[in-house]
């Protein structure tokens, strides 16, 4: 039953799959085993980023296309809610509203860039995402009486997804289970529907002409496949998980700005989260969102730390600086390029497989 | 054999998954013209390249007037007195055709009476002088392409497919010239497709198939031969009259 | 029968063909914004603007297309160098106040000289190492340029904020380069001036080495085919090194002039110029000097224009002209030929 659930994409690594299970049931039991603001906060942004991550393992480790166009789509579901709710009052009807006009801008956003993608070769077709998505950026500020401008909107959630609401009169297990746990749980759930979704996909029949168009595509299409379509499904679908867990986010942090959906640094953030964690992998996403999300909130506090103590050493202490912790993140990312292409999943499943092939009897094992 | 100026020993070259060259064997006498004939996907365009270094052996040796070239780059190989005409043709379309012309000669200036021989064989190459070579025609191309070759004395020219696409006036004006270069002594390793085009101008001739060469011999022999050149080649002489 | 015969020796060479139609955008988009802007001395500080900013854009893209078309490399860590040369040379010029403060021209080049100098010296070194240890490893893969690039982008950016602090850096401006040239109703900014002779002698410069010289010969040769130009015997990797080396101490020249322009730079500035730096050289065509320049000009003319007209459209509108571009030319305004 496990194997229907993944897909049959399994770990193939014990300390992938041990984990695995770690991660997944930390974020679970978050709100009863560490609560309290700031580690709910890391806890929601790992979830969500855990599906926008295996969104864009979907475009760039399973198709090869590289498109830095995808904090776009994660700002089009968020502002979708955003307008809704600040528009409409804090409804649900609002919030499905929103919801269900991003998705569809997003939707036709992606494929009028995947059509385009075919007339320009990948590099273009990567340096046109990013100039799309600064200008989408730009457009987004500057339309303030819609969006916000710079500031973003702020506005109201349902009553049940309020602090202020309670669900039970009494704790469960210790916890008061107000709107802000439920709102949790509801991203919890939603991201890991949408996961599975993705590990779904990339099992199917459809995911495997994904990457033999990665592998080659002029092959692909030479075997029959119109490289058009699958290039475009990819980049919807991509764009689709990505605009649910943007409105998933301003959900959580009834507040959307450029800053918190739009910026370059959450690509950037993106970028490094699949790379560290292993393109092509899906789970890449898990341990590369989880280990990316976990040092940005705790690493800094280790860093200030390590900081004052060489507050003698000039450059020295100003590189271990908390607010410099990117520039270690951004090297851990170039040293994973060279020599963990595959990321810490990969990594973690050729231990595994080099161990296996030490044992004796395991030749003997049938697949 | 000390008048091997190229030989080929063993040669195997792989290009990413697949094995293209299965240990290739053979020698280009000096001073001579040698043919490798073959059909489309034979191995003889990988062959030139690999002894050029565009793509490297994975096994095997080639050795180039005594001296061993398998692992040296291409820029050195090309040093040691080696010009390669490409199928393409790799001519420059933005550079005139005497820009072309003068990056090939390696001392850095063009010798005129070198330049004017070369007028006196391909005389496109005068009217094209100070033009864009992307505006020569597909003949004038591979002219300029061979020129480029011959601007000074090499000790080896490696020639892939010459004659290809050309319309038969060109080609009996290319067969003429080559005719000519014979006359100085290069030694030259010609690949072609076109069997009556080689049987002109070949002294010798090696005939490749998957990667491996199947025949060798004086050109000579085979083109008396028509049953020999149906067995290796699918097709006769009278075909390509 | 002699074949040669056939071959007209004695008809006239055909004549060169050049393609000018590119090179008439220009002028018609001036000529086309003077109705718009609606005044003669708005449209000329307008045009003198566009025409600056071009200059400088041109510079700082003028290396990333030629690495590009040279050595198939797509560096989006461009963006350092040219940060890294903003920041060198507002470091230089801060404790030259006397020089800069003063009004002569020639004392405040007695300044600006040896913090240009800086400024594209280390950011050529700085390129010579990213070569290196970014680059090289990762030649032929395309998709692991772009990634470790960019993240040579961050650590660059970072390094610098560790370095110079993270706060913005002010740029001090020479004397002699403020204020602007009065004629009647105009007003030309000097310093608008000043940048459209440094780009126009760079321009000039890289023209001449590509054309008039044996390096030159080999860029462009390599530029088309740096497979063959190695069968001929030349060892082009190591053009490939002094060339990247070169387009980033360009590209240094470029932050140092936007810096200067703009009188304050962060650590990401060069990031920000990376998006127009694109759609310049998309529209060019890779690997193409001279439609670098046209379409750096076309890009600062639309961005100014398009900036007084419809500010919240100024970003698009270039977008808008890079796709139009592209469904005229596919491969962009000069595309080189055989990529």
């Amino acid at each position: 039953m496990l194997r229907n659930i993944l897909s049959g994409d399994m770990p193939r690594s014990l300390m992938l799959s041990v984990a695995l299970v770690v991660i997944v049931a930390a974020l679970a039991l978050t709100p009863f085993l560490f609560p309290g603001v700031r580690s709910l906060n890391v806890a929601v942004k790992i979830c969500i980023f855990i599906a926008v991550v295996a969104s864009y393992d979907l475009l760039l480790g399973y198709t090869g296309i590289v498109s830095f166009a995808h904090t776009m789509f994660f700002g089009i579901g968020g502002y979708g809610v955003a307008i809704a709710l600040n528009g409409l009052g804090p409804a649900w009807g609002g919030i499905a509203l929103g919801l269900a006009v991003a998705l569809g801008l997003s939707t036709a956003l992606a494929a009028l860039i995947g059509l385009f993608s075919l007339r320009v070769r990948a590099i273009f077709f990567a340096m046109i995402t990013l100039a799309v998505a600064s200008a989408f950026a730009i457009l987004a500020s500057q339309l303030s009486s819609i969006t916000g401008g710079e500031d973003g909107l702020n506005y109201p959630v349902p009553a049940m997804l309020r602090p202020s609401f309670h669900l039970f009169d009494g704790t469960v297990l210790g916890l008061d289970i107000n709107g802000r746990i439920i709102t949790y749980y509801i991203v919890f759930f939603v991201a890991l529907a949408l996961f599975l979704l993705l590990l779904r996909m990339v099992n199917s029949p459809f995911g495997r002409v994904l990457q033999a168009i990665r592998e080659n595509d002029f092959r692909a299409e030479a075997l029959g496949y119109r490289t058009v379509y699958y290039r475009t499904a990819a980049n919807c679908l991509s764009a689709a998980v990505a605009t649910v867990g943007g409105a998933l986010l301003a959900l959580w942090l009834r507040h959307t700005g450029p800053d918190t959906t739009l910026s370059f640094d959450i690509m950037l953030d993106i970028l490094l989260m699949l790379v560290i964690g292993g393109m092509g992998t899906m789970y890449g996403a898990v341990v590369g969102a989880t280990v990316f999300l976990i040092a940005q909130n705790y690493l800094q506090d280790a860093m200030a730390v390590a900081s004052k103590a060489t507050a003698g050493i000039p450059v020295l202490s100003h590189l271990l600086h908390p607010d410099r912790w990117l520039l270690w993140l951004g090297v851990l990312f170039i040293l994973s390029i060279y020599f963990f292409p595959t990321g810490i999943v990969g990594r973690l499943r050729a231990m595994h497989t080099s161990k296996l092939q030490n044992r004796p009897e395991a030749s003997t094992r049938a697949k | 054999m000390s008048d091997a100026l190229l030989s080929l020993k063993g040669v195997n070259t792989h290009i990413g998954r697949y094995h293209i060259l299965h240990g290739v064997d053979f020698e280009v006498p000096r001073g001579a013209v040698s043919m490798l004939l073959g059909r489309n996907g034979a191995g003889k365009t990988t062959t030139l390249r690999t002894i050029m270094g565009l793509w490297r052996a994975s096994a095997g040796q080639i050795m180039f007037d005594g001296e061993d070239i398998t692992r040296l780059s291409t820029p050195e190989i090309a040093q040691r007195g080696i010009a390669y005409v490409p199928e393409s043709m790799g001519i420059f379309a933005d550079l005139t055709v005497r820009e072309n012309m003068l990056l090939a000669a390696r001392k850095g200036t063009i010798d005129d009476t070198r330049l004017g021989w070369i007028f006196k064989l391909f005389p496109a190459m005068r009217r094209f002088w100070s033009l864009p070579a992307g505006q020569l025609s597909g003949g004038q191309k591979q002219m300029l392409a061979v020129s480029r070759a011959i601007i000074e004395p090499r000790k080896l020219l490696l020639i892939d497919e010459p004659s290809k696409g050309l319309a038969p006036a060109i080609i009996a004006n290319m067969i003429s010239a080559f005719a000519e270069l014979k006359q100085t002594e290069t030694t030259i390793l010609l690949v072609e497709q076109n069997f009556n085009f080689a049987r002109q101008l070949g002294d010798s001739v090696a005939v490749m198939d998957d990667g491996r060469i199947v025949h060798g011999g004086a050109m000579a022999a085979l083109a008396a031969d028509a049953s020999l050149q149906q067995q290796l080649l699918g097709l006769s002489l009278s075909a390509h009259q | 029968m002699s074949v040669t015969a056939q071959i007209d020796e004695t008809a006239p060479p055909p004549k060169p063909r050049i393609d000018m139609l590119p090179l008439a955008i220009i002028p018609v988009l001036a000529l086309v914004a003077i109705p718009l802007v609606g005044n003669l001395p708005g449209w000329i500080n307008l045009t003198v603007a566009g025409l600056a900013m071009g200059m400088m854009i041109f510079i700082m893209a003028s290396g990333l297309t030629l690495v590009f078309g040279l050595m198939d490399v797509l560096n989006f860590g461009h963006g350092a160098f040219i940060s890294v040369g903003a920041y060198v040379a507002a470091t230089v010029l801060v404790p030259m106040a006397g020089l800069t403060q003063s009004d002569s021209f020639l004392m405040n080049l007695v300044a600006l000289l040896p913090a240009i100098a800086a400024a594209m010296l280390i950011s050529g070194g700085l390129g010579l190492a990213f070569e290196r240890v970014i680059v090289r490893p990762v030649y032929g893969q395309h998709l692991k340029q772009i990634l470790v690039t960019m993240g040579g982008l961050v650590v660059a950016e970072q390094a610098i904020r560790a370095i110079w602090g993270p706060e913005q850096l002010n740029v001090p401006r020479p004397t002699s380069l403020r204020g602007a040239f009065l004629f009647g109703d105009v007003a030309i900014e000097k310093y608008r001036v000043f940048a459209v002779v440094v780009g126009g002698l760079v321009f000039f410069a890289m023209m001449l080495v590509l054309n008039r010289t044996k390096i030159g010969l080999l860029i462009r040769a390599g530029v088309e085919n740096s497979e063959m130009v190695e069968s001929l015997g030349y060892r082009i990797r190591r053009l490939f090194i002094g060339v990247f080396a070169v387009g980033s101490a360009l590209a240094g020249l470029g932050g140092a002039m936007w810096g200067l322009y703009q009188e304050t730079v962060t650590a990401a500035t060069g990031a920000q110029m990376m998006v127009l730096i694109f759609i310049v050289i998309i529209i060019g065509g890779l690997g193409s000097v001279g439609g670098c320049f046209i379409g750096a000009l076309l890009v600062g003319l639309v961005a100014n224009y398009v900036g007084f007209l419809a500010p919240k459209l100024a970003l698009g509108s270039n977008i808008l002209l890079m796709v139009i571009i592209l469904l005229w030319r596919p491969r962009g305004l000069y595309p080189v030929a055989n990529r």
